[in-house]
């Protein structure tokens, strides 16, 4: 509704000619981004948003995941999941004018473009083709005049022009009919830029974490480049969590935390330690301060070791992981987004292709069998609940029961040598875990796509718990479950982990939720182990580390 | 401009495995089977030649209809029984009305477009229900409307379509025969330009130009605005999407593309053929057709007129010479008539198999 | 209304329109005085012959292979028994069971290659069955022109040569299920050995999906993901699915041509698959979700609508309207079941 009402206020709003030299209103911003605010079905993402950019400057936004870029992103790009869900609060400004883009077609054409983290390029398609997606050259012909402007035939000859100059602009001297597949990934992201920078009336170029799929020396030539853009007048921003990366290209930076700006700064004035700090932040007070770290010991006792883990998930790759578990501890694995400590657990359980080395009491565990790690005594609760953790079209008993009965054969019994499954324990264990896990529903037999989220965690809980397990893998325990569902989950892991002396791996993307029930907090980055720290360290050392700098630092 | 980036070696995958596959080896077992077959079958060069050259021409513009699906990513459009459905029933109307010759034939080919048009287009929404099953969806929808065809000409031809023809009709005065002959218009098209360059070899030379014309049509059509737009849709519907093309809208106006062709193509068949099976002569169609493409070496993802032209001449060629064959090597002719069905949905199940083998390869 | 959407929600559309057409049907059936002890006799009688082909179809929805369009290859099988036991004159019981004991091995080895293969295409396994199976059809009709039997009841007698296209079945297994304790009622014919022996299959399905097996097949079947995380082998179960698909649909076609009297070769069994997929969706399952309810229930509407449609229509139009009207009904529960978004859900 906003959206809409915003947009109709437009005529009235300043409607000044573009200013040229920056002299309307004393500002000589090409963006901004004035109290920009957005919901989500009562649930605020972006709270009174300011960002100010002008021409040929790099803009570097930060933050962890969830606070609220990609949502601002959307909102830039006039994205449908925007004006869907109500619209937004607040401006968008374009050279003084209101803009408000309410579709991306509209947004096109006030001159934002942007490079995809996944590369929108057309493999059988040569360079040049990609570089005119959608925006070919055509020329008039006989069936034109009759039919329309669909028939007008493509202008190969100057298409190719067009993408040449768009290409050298970048320094890029490969052909343009090559054909985009089967070019190295740095050069795709190039044909992407080169898209953007041949729409005549370009203005804003928005980056999304566009090194995170180079390689160190194509990074490089990446961020010149990217240099150069902006001093042909475009403005940039640029979105990265590679902070280094951040002091060395942007001219001011802008720290989001909780859909909320914590701080805007000039880059000259800021340091990696200071990002890093304001980026993390601290989200509860009541961190329990009761746990102290305990000293490294070479002599403990390690249920479970991983040599050299490389794990093959998508989005989430894991390259090299050194880590020990104690028997009996409860160990939170951090990180952000895309660094791979999602993939640990999901590694450990065989899910995705694995190599390296697991140990489980100090006995190699087979990998790439989901089975012979679930008999070994170790159970997982994914963080994809109603993807990978739920049958969402049976009912809880059988959803808690099929672990347990396919693993440890519960629940049969013998008729004639035949295993029948005993509908009666099913029921029973299943009434059992309702109560003691407090799960809301209407009975044992209630499908458990009619559950709210909370109780459908509990659900996987419990079937991870009916295999009687000694280490438990928790993914994303608390995601997208309402602030009650979120205690009682929490409190349970910590129960299991002090009354039954279960070992707890928590994977999570709440740093403030790992603090609150670790013992030890492992930190992932770029696929490796950044560092362990206990849950009362300090939030730069958990910026630095969640931002890949811990270890850089250590060693300069 | 100092830094330009240093060119590196690019090595271009120019085609995936199974493209090569179909694109080479197809073809070429076909041409040893029909080389094998031909020897087998003893029959004169000349009588094979002017059986494939009239096949040729009463078969390639169907086969054709296929191709811009297929470059729209919509796979083999085994639809086309539709437009076949709508050719006939043009031709049924300009025999009602007894419109004959050149003329006539014109005449059903005017009619046969807009019906062609309204069942492309139904078909067409039907298909962007069923993203990524297009194939199998467009089969069972060509049975579907065929048993509604039969509906309509079986008990609505006499009793709510009056016919006015002596002859169409049933003896009961419902439904129509189960055949219409088409005396009138038959070879109205071949006999415009018809050369008789050998004894015992009759080539329709204005059929196969307007075939040319198709392919040349379509080669101008694929550098056009709308064209590329297919190609982009063909290759991957979210970039598109997200390009600014209108996926729905583009997918339909192909399948109505091939749905009219499709109709033009079942008239000149049936021209050719000179009698109008009502209930029959559209129901193989999809499955000639297909085969056809795919024995050219096409896949389900990419196809051209040359293996379209080269499909139809292979398959038309195996289906003279495989009776023959067959009697003369395991004395029955039946064996190689089962033998040339069992190619027609072989060779159909080896692309779908090949095709949905590549893709999850690439997963 | 609110009320009213519930009860068509959870009834499905295909059952809701093809239960009133049925009922519109019987109404006319009754108005034109057709005897209605001889419908329902040849209604039970169809439910049996058919009913097996159609419960073919479950296992292989459990495992999550969706509708097995390529049941045309457990038929041939199922013939190739049938054929075996005849050419050795194996009559009544003897010949029925030989002919099972014959084909199932065989449809168990097929099933399991041509689950092997599916493996490997997982997300086109309809399309790509659709023509996997004609092109067996297809291709085992040259094997019909060349194997290697004798017996006079299955070659011609003159002129042509491999069996015939179809083989009566008058001197060795014809009805030896229908005339089972087969008894009369009011007129009404029950079939009672061929009913039982669909009920004992039925049975045997629905115990199997509650063993341990049948359990981890299921999981295998509703997500992939989660029956992988939970440590199944998700392609053995799939295997598993389509053996038992096969190896069903072997059976079936055996008991279908004992009631019919004749075994029918070469192109026959080309659309086989397309009316018993039809019958299960009308009985409310769906590409993903199948109960054995909606087997009994889907044979039973659907067939009752075959055999009555046919004299209604034949008074009212002419006899080849049954046939129409098959085709439009059964490929437009095809149709209606491929275009829906979920593919599931039907209830």
């Amino acid at each position: 509704m906003n959206g809409i009402e915003v947009a109709n206020w437009q005529p009235q709003y300043l409607r000044h000619p573009p200013s040229k030299e920056g002299n309307t209103l004393g500002t000589d911003y090409l963006l901004q981004i004035k109290n920009v605010s957005k919901e989500y079905s009562g649930n605020r993402v972006l709270k009174n948003v300011n960002i100010n950019i002008k021409a040929g400057e790099i803009h570097g936004l930060v933050g962890e995941n969830g606070a609220g870029k990609s949502t601002l992103m959307n909102i830039l790009f006039g994205m449908e999941v925007i004006h869907s869900t109500g619209g937004f609060e607040g401006d968008i400004i374009i050279d003084g004018n209101v803009a408000n883009p309410k579709t991306p077609k509209e947004s096109m054409e006030l001159g934002i473009g942007m490079v995809h983290q996944e590369f929108m390029l057309i493999p059988g398609f040569s360079i040049a083709e990609n570089i005119k997606l959608n925006r070919e050259i055509t020329k008039d012909n006989l069936f034109s005049r009759i039919l329309g402007p669909k028939m007008k035939t493509l202008n190969f000859k100057k298409m190719g022009e067009d993408s040449r100059q768009a290409l050298d602009k970048l320094g890029m001297s490969i052909d343009e009919w090559l054909p985009v597949a089967g070019l190295p990934i740095g050069y795709m992201q190039f044909v992407e830029i080169a898209r953007e920078i041949d729409k005549e009336n370009l203005k804003i170029l928005v980056f999304d974490e566009p090194t995170a799929v180079l390689a160190e020396a194509e990074a490089d030539k990446f961020l010149k480049v990217v240099r150069k853009l902006a001093d042909l007048g475009i403005a940039i921003l640029f979105i990265s969590h590679r902070l280094d990366e951040i002091i060395e290209i942007t001219d001011n930076i802008t720290v989001l935390r909780d859909g909320e700006v914590v701080s805007s700064l000039i880059t000259k004035d800021a340091d990696v330690h200071k990002i890093a700090e304001l980026m993390v932040g601290r989200k509860i007070e009541n961190t329990n301060t009761a746990k102290d770290m305990k000293q490294e010991d070479e002599e403990k006792d390690y249920i479970l070791e991983l040599k050299n883990l490389y794990v093959d998930m998508p989005g989430e790759m894991v390259k090299g992981l050194n880590l020990k578990v104690r028997r009996g501890e409860i160990l939170g694995i951090g990180g952000l987004g895309g660094q791979g400590k999602i993939g640990v657990a999901n590694g450990i359980m065989g899910l995705y292709p694995t190599r390296g080395e697991i140990l489980r009491d100090g006995t190699p565990l087979p990998l790439n069998q989901p089975k012979k790690v679930l008999d070994s005594g170790v159970a997982f609760v994914t963080e994809d609940r109603r993807g990978v953790g739920l049958l969402l079209d049976d009912s809880i008993e059988h959803n808690i029961a099929i672990s347990a009965l396919q693993i440890k054969e519960k629940f049969i019994k013998n008729i004639a040598s035949f295993k029948i499954m005993n509908n009666k324990e099913v029921k029973e264990h299943a009434l059992n875990m309702i109560k003691e896990l407090d799960i809301r529903c209407t009975g044992p037999k209630q499908l458990t796509r009619r559950l709210s989220g909370g109780n459908q965690q509990k659900v996987c809980i419990a079937r991870a718990l009916t295999l009687d397990p000694d280490i438990i893998l928790v993914s994303e325990p608390t995601r997208g479950i309402d602030v009650g569902a979120k205690k009682i989950v929490l409190d349970l892991l910590v129960k299991l982990n002090r009354e039954l002396g279960m070992t707890v791996i928590i994977t999570s993307s709440e740093l403030a939720e790992l603090r609150s029930v670790s013992d030890r907090i492992a930190i992932i980055f770029e696929g490796k182990l950044e560092g362990v720290l206990s849950p009362n360290d300090s939030d730069v050392n958990y910026g630095l580390m969640m931002a890949g700098e811990y270890v850089k630092e250590e060693v300069s | 401009m100092d830094n330009h980036l240093q060119i590196e070696e690019i090595k271009v995958k120019k085609q995936t495995n199974v493209e090569r596959i179909m694109g080479f080896i197809v073809p070429i077992v076909f041409i040893v089977l029909c080389a094998v077959g031909y020897y087998l079958s003893e029959l004169p060069f000349i009588f094979v030649l002017n059986e494939v050259i009239i096949r040729l021409g009463r078969n390639s513009f169907l086969v054709i209809s296929l191709i811009i699906p297929v470059i729209a990513g919509m796979g083999l459009n085994f639809g086309i029984v539709l437009g076949a459905m709508a050719g006939q029933m043009a031709l049924i109307f300009i025999t009602n009305y007894s419109l004959e010759g050149a003329g006539g034939l014109l005449i059903a080919i005017l009619v046969s477009t807009p019906v062609a048009i309204v069942f492309g287009y139904l078909v067409g929404r039907v298909l962007n229900k069923a993203k990524g099953k297009e194939m199998i969806t467009s089969m069972i929808l060509g049975f579907f409307s065929n048993g509604l065809y039969q509906l309509i000409f079986l008990l609505f031809a006499g009793t709510i379509i009056p016919f006015k023809k002596e002859g169409l009709l049933l003896s009961t005065g419902m439904g129509l025969r189960n055949s219409v002959d088409l005396a009138g218009v038959r070879y109205a098209m071949d006999d415009i330009i018809k050369i008789r360059p050998y004894p015992g070899l009759t080539v329709p030379v204005f059929t196969l130009v307007v075939i040319v014309l198709l392919c040349l049509t379509l080669t101008f059509f694929l550098k056009t605005k709308l064209g590329q737009e297919m190609r982009t849709v063909g290759q991957n519907m979210h970039i598109a999407q997200v390009a600014g093309i209108n996926v729905d809208r583009t997918r339909i106006i192909a399948i109505i593309i091939s749905t009219v062709l499709a109709a033009w193509g079942q008239i000149i068949f049936l021209q050719n053929i000179g009698t109008l099976n009502t209930y029959g002569s559209h129901e193989q169609v999809g499955l000639f057709a297909v085969a056809s493409l795919l024995i050219g070496g096409a896949s389900v993802t990419k196809a051209t007129y040359r293996q379209a032209l080269m499909g139809t001449f292979m398959f038309h060629m195996l289906f003279i010479i495989s009776p023959m064959a067959g009697q003369n090597l395991m004395n029955d002719s039946q064996i190689g008539e089962f033998f040339r069905v069992f190619v027609a949905y072989g060779v159909i199940g080896l692309a779908l198999l090949l095709h949905a083998w590549q893709r999850r390869g690439k997963k | 209304m609110e009320g009213l959407k519930n009860f068509v929600d959870k009834v499905g559309y295909p059952r809701l329109i093809i239960g009133a057409f049925l009922f519109i049907l019987c109404v006319m059936a009754a108005v034109l005085a057709i005897p209605v002890p001889g419908l329902i006799g040849d209604i039970l009688t169809r439910v049996g012959m058919n009913g097996i082909l159609v419960l073919a179809l479950v296992p292989a929805i459990q495992a999550g292979v969706g509708l097995n369009f390529a049941l045309p290859i457990g038929i041939v099988c199922g013939l190739i028994g049938a054929l075996v036991s005849i050419e050795f004159k194996l009559g009544g019981f003897t010949g029925f069971f030989t002919a099972l004991v014959v084909a199932i091995p065989i449809a168990a080895i097929v099933g399991y290659f041509y689950g092997q293969m599916l493996n490997r295409i997982k997300g086109q396994e309809m399309t790509v069955g659709t023509y996997v199976g004609f092109s067996v059809v297809s291709g085992m009709c040259i094997f019909w022109l060349l194997a290697p039997f004798r017996s006079p009841e299955l070659i011609w007698a003159v002129g042509g040569s491999g069996l015939r296209v179809t083989i009566s079945l008058e001197s060795t297994i014809d009805k030896v299920l229908n005339g089972f304790l087969s008894f009369n009622v009011a007129g009404v014919q029950i079939p009672t050995g061929l009913l039982a022996f669909f009920a004992l299959c039925c049975i045997a399905v629905w115990v199997f999906g509650k063993t341990k097996s049948g359990a981890i097949m299921n999981a295998a079947g509703a997500n992939e993901k989660f029956a992988t995380a939970t440590g199944i082998n998700v392609n053995q179960q799939r295997i598993l699915g389509i053996v038992l698909s096969t190896v069903l649909a072997a059976i079936g076609i055996i008991v279908y041509s004992q009631s019919f009297g004749f075994l029918q070769l070469y192109n026959a069994p080309l659309m086989a698959a397309f009316p018993a997929v039809a019958a299960i969706l009308i009985g409310g399952a769906s590409i993903k979700k199948v109960a054995i309810s909606h087997v009994i229930i889907g044979t039973f509407l659907f067939q009752a609508l075959l055999v009555v449609s046919l004299p209604v229509i034949n008074i009212l139009a002419d006899g080849s309207m049954s046939e129409v009207i098959r085709a439009i009904v059964q490929n437009g529960i095809i149709l209606y079941a491929l275009t829906r978004e979920t593919g599931g859900d039907l209830a």
